[in-house]
């Protein structure tokens, strides 16, 4: 009846999981409770959970991602912890355990903290930077999201059902073949990766549709902000790539259920393969999460420097080739499998070949800044901070790329201390610096800056104080994944990397208290005119938070920055442009068809995992009713009337003319 | 340096390895380097004790000093912008149009171009003349040994000599050593950080290294390929000894009462299990490395549950 799944799925020996799975379950339930009670449920639900506005869905992106960040930094702190107490002696985490928390951090970190943080600032920004008003095909939009957050549900559930895979973050076989791991842990990945993978793939469709088909009248491709730009490579790089991840997955599980040959030691299996496959998706996944990370920085240094982007088509042709190049790289993640001079040295040059767009972008923002008037607000300092820690990051990673330093250096401390330096350094800060820049544009009110700049230091200095100390582990040959060792010359540095976390927890304290002060100083923090930053691009000429619209009337793009000139004129002509004439706008209907296609998915996820096969068969069988039930729609679209349009049009424009009264003089600056 | 076979040898880190100072380190660093070296202690890649190892650690540090000419001044010059250009700086210029410059443009482009030119050329003739499978040229005959990694131990056989070891090699320092390398289950990387590169052992497939340890000593050798629960406790010593001391050593093996490691104790030995203590097998199969390889011996069976081996040797206290 419930296949594999008894009691003894529940880890009651266990307290360190179970308290905590059993933490949260507590809290989740009394916040359930508290929304029901207090009559929020008819909100949610018609606001958030079954909306389809691409605002709406960035934002829950967004909090999905700070969610899993949060639990994905825990397990890195019980790592560290593990490791500092780990010398000689067996700490406070056994391998079976250990080994699942070190697989789940680096799982949660890519998959459901990093990408739906890069996704959810994808989802926000670009339609508004394009000047339209959704994405291509917003239902689609919402089911990409909610199968996202199915696949953080089920690597969360294996907290307390079962176990997490205990294979590293990627599987390499043989070990997470049934052989070697016949537990639940690599199906829990397997089947979390393989639904949130799909809503991953479909986001990809949507954006490079929405990117090449929907923009604002005039918006040429080179008149696109560089983050649109940066976010089609980066789809274009989902679409291209995540079907090889789920080919992959999909090979591994056959192995895994049905007894197949893919990547299995016998009948002809080959494990090398595996490898290849999983690294042709892996590397250009680096870049899918650094891509839009640019992006953002493209934005936030010209705007903190109150100037153009220096190099604009520069710009554009770095993240292009950087698009092209990062799926010929994949085989420098096992030069050390013995491939030979020539295929080393191939993959070696080609490596460091991509530095050469990196390289250009860094200059380039360089001399965005050089000659500007830089203020330094939070998300500029997060960008400084990028620009330092990811050209340190990207040394270390070209030291990688030379084979003969990396026979020395593969899978060392040296390694995870290179690729946190960029993922931190490049998707994490770029990621807080979108989140700071756009957060007014989203709700109304600026983040508080004293507590978001104590989060920038503190996570900056203890990033390095973490990092540092591992790059010199890793010189002195510490491999990666030890539960424990007796080498003495390791433990100061592992002791040191373990009291730089605790500097970084210091601010992502600081985080989440930015988060709450601000909420509840919201009045003082308030954005009256849509513009807080004296930005330069199309989405801060609309209002904070922007109507369901976007845009009253769809801009008429002239240049690469439509917003800074239409500002100039106004400034100029000390008057707004003439009131346009409005017409009714037709959006598209709220559904909750990508819920309850995800709730059906967790369940076949589930039951996937513990061979429940009747469940499997009512959870397919009812997703693809509720695609039916959702294709037969007769009503798609909703109508605001011409009035509702231009009772709130004018509100904005209320608020532009007072600005405009009271900064008559700025113009005159300039 | 006496070595008693009938005993397992002495614990890793003993202090023969301590001879030579850290900061005479045999790489050639530059000065402004010389602060890494010295936290870097007397251990690791950038204490190389072989040939292999002085030349991957040249060849990194080469290659970092080649980017840090660009990136030390790339990284003041990001510096001094954001420095000078804050806004409260009354004494910069604004140029808020200052946005395109052909000139600058070519050489933002050709800077990182020029440096991966160079740096290319480094990574081409580093890959081939540092391939692992590229045989060492020396006066003395090479010493074979085969690697097989098990579920969660290394077995090193002497082809040559007849005997085997677990978890603890002695070779004769001077001497190139060729090594042919198989897993008996999962995939595991066989590496001595003090002599240079490393190398994937997997089933099915034989894979090759050489290395050379050009003094006697002690080296410490571990798995860089997670592996399963056992992992952390696939750690192994590399005693590096006189050629005299060698042969001492692998006639003690062969007359002393140490187990013989045929097919059927290798059925035995493949089952999982942690922390090995080392240990040496007086005779072996000879035609073991090539079955394990072939795979005419099936690969390692796994856990009998969900759960990891048992500890079959428990490690002592301290």
């Amino acid at each position: 009846m419930l296949g594999k799944l008894t009691w003894q799925a529940i880890p009651f020996d266990q307290p360190i999981p179970l308290v905590a799975g059993g933490v949260v379950f507590l809290i989740l339930v009394a916040v359930v409770i508290w929304i029901i009670v207090k009559g929020h449920l008819p909100y949610l639900w018609n606001e958030w959970i079954t909306s389809v506005d691409h605002k709406r869905i960035g934002v829950m992106y967004m909090l999905l991602s700070l969610v899993m960040l949060l639990r994905g930094f825990i397990d890195g702190l019980m790592m560290r912890s593990q490791q500092a107490l780990a010398f000689r002696a067996p700490g406070y985490l056994p391998p079976e355990h250990y080994d699942q928390i070190f697989s789940a951090h680096g799982t949660i970190m890519i998959f459901f903290g990093a990408m739906p943080m890069v996704i959810g600032l994808m989802n926000f920004v670009v339609p508004l930077q394009l000047g339209v008003r959704d994405v291509a095909f917003p239902t689609l939009n919402s089911t990409s999201f909610w199968l996202t957050a199915t696949g953080a549900l089920l690597v969360n559930v294996s907290l307390v059902v079962g176990e997490f895979a205990r294979t590293g973050w990627l599987p390499y076989p043989p070990l997470s073949e049934a052989t070697y791991t016949p537990g639940v842990g690599v199906d829990y990945y397997v089947w979390a990766l393989q639904i949130s993978g799909v809503g991953t793939l479909l986001t990809g469709v949507n954006f490079v549709t929405t990117i090449l088909k929907m923009r604002a009248p005039g918006m040429s491709y080179l008149r696109m902000p560089v983050f649109c730009w940066t976010a089609l490579a980066s789809n274009l790089l989902i679409v291209a790539a995540f079907p090889v991840l789920t080919a992959t997955l999909a090979m591994l599980a056959l192995d895994r259920y049905l007894g197949f040959h893919f990547f299995t030691d016998t009948a002809g299996g080959n494990q090398m393969m595996f490898v290849n496959l999983i690294w042709a998706w892996g590397h250009p996944e680096v870049y899918i999460l650094v891509l839009p990370a640019f992006g953002v920085f493209s934005e936030v240094i010209p705007t903190f420097s109150g100037k153009p982007l220096f190099g604009y088509r520069s710009m554009v042709a770095a993240t292009l080739f950087i698009c092209i190049v990062s799926f010929t790289v994949w085989l420098h993640h096992f030069f050390t499998m013995g491939a030979g001079g020539d295929v080393n040295g191939v993959f070696g040059i080609a490596t460091s070949i991509i530095a050469v767009g990196t390289g250009v972008k860094i200059y380039n923002w360089m001399f965005t800044m050089y000659g500007g008037r830089i203020r330094y607000t939070t998300p500029m300092l997060w960008s400084v901070g990028f620009i330092v820690t990811f050209v340190i990051g990207g040394m270390t990673g070209v030291m990688l790329a030379v084979p003969p330093a990396d026979f020395e250096l593969h899978n060392s401390l040296f390694l995870v201390a290179h690729f946190h330096n960029v993922i931190i350094g490049g998707v994490v800060f770029g990621g807080f610096a979108g989140l700071t820049y756009w957060f007014p544009k989203a709700f109304g009110f600026r983040l508080h800056e004293g507590w978001g700049k104590a989060s920038f230091w503190f996570t900056f200095i203890g990033f390095y104080a973490t990092f540092v100390p591992l790059y010199v582990a890793g010189l002195l040959g510490m491999t990666r994944r030890l539960q424990e060792y007796d080498v003495a010359s390791w433990q100061p540095w592992v002791l040191a990397a373990g009291v730089g976390v605790l500097v970084t927890l210091v601010g992502a304290v600081c985080q989440v208290t930015q988060l709450v002060v601000s909420i509840l100083h919201r009045d003082e923090l308030r954005d009256e005119t849509g513009d807080p930053w004296d930005g330069r691009s199309l989405e801060w000429s609309t209002a904070s938070p922007p109507p369901a619209f976007n845009y009253a009337v769809l801009p008429n793009v002239q240049g690469e920055e439509p917003y800074w000139e239409i500002k100039r004129r106004a400034i100029e002509t000390q008057q707004l442009a003439a009131e346009p004439d409005y017409k009714p706008i037709e959006l598209p209907r709220n559904s909750p068809t990508g819920f309850i296609t995800a709730f059906f998915a967790t369940i076949t996820g589930f039951a996937l995992i513990w061979q429940i096969w009747w469940m499997v068969v009512v959870g397919l069988v009812a997703a693809y009713l509720v695609f039916v039930v959702f294709a037969w729609r007769d009503v798609t679209e909703y109508e605001i009337p011409a009035s509702e349009v231009a009772a709130i049009d004018r509100a904005r424009r209320t608020a532009r003319q007072q600005w405009l009264d009271t900064h008559a003089r700025v113009g005159e600056q300039v | 340096m006496h070595l008693n076979p009938a005993r397992s040898l002495r614990p890793a880190h003993a202090a023969a390895r301590h001879t030579s100072s850290c900061l005479l380190a045999p790489l050639r660093a530059p000065l402004f380097l010389a602060p890494l070296l010295f936290l870097s202690a007397c251990d690791g890649i950038l204490d190389p004790r072989g040939p292999i190892g002085n030349a991957d650690g040249l060849i990194m540090l080469n290659s970092l000093e080649i980017m840090l000419a660009i990136v030390i001044p790339t990284l003041v010059a990001a510096l001094i912008f954001a420095w000078w250009f804050r806004a409260s700086n009354t004494r910069a210029r604004y140029l808020p149009h200052f946005d395109y410059s052909g000139r600058l443009e070519v050489i933002v482009w050709a800077i990182p171009i020029l440096v991966i030119l160079f740096l290319g050329g480094v990574i081409w003739i580093g890959s081939h003349d540092l391939d692992p499978s590229k045989p060492i040229t020396s006066r003395n005959q090479p010493i074979n040994v085969q690697v097989v990694a098990l579920d969660w131990k290394w077995l090193f056989i002497y082809p040559d000599q007849g005997i085997a070891t677990v978890n603890q090699l002695v070779v004769p320092a001077d001497t190139p050593i060729h090594f042919s390398l198989t897993s008996a289950s999962v995939m595991n990387v066989f590496f001595v950080p003090q002599l240079g590169s490393m190398i994937y052992a997997m089933n099915g497939m034989v894979s090759q290294l050489w290395l050379q340890a050009d003094r006697q000593g002690d080296y410490f050798g571990e798995s860089a390929q997670f592996s399963g629960d056992g992992f952390s406790g696939m750690h192994f010593t590399m005693h590096a000894v006189t050629s005299a001391d060698f042969n001492t050593w692998v006639n003690g093996v062969r007359q002393g009462r140490g187990p013989t490691l045929d097919w059927t104790g290798y059925l035995d030995l493949a089952k999982q299990s942690q922390n090995v203590q080392p240990y040496v097998y007086r005779t072996v199969d000879l035609s073991l490395f090539r079955a394990i390889s072939t795979q005419s011996l099936p690969p390692g069976p796994g856990p009998k549950t969900g759960r990891s081996g048992e500890q079959a040797h428990p490690r002592p206290e301290g």
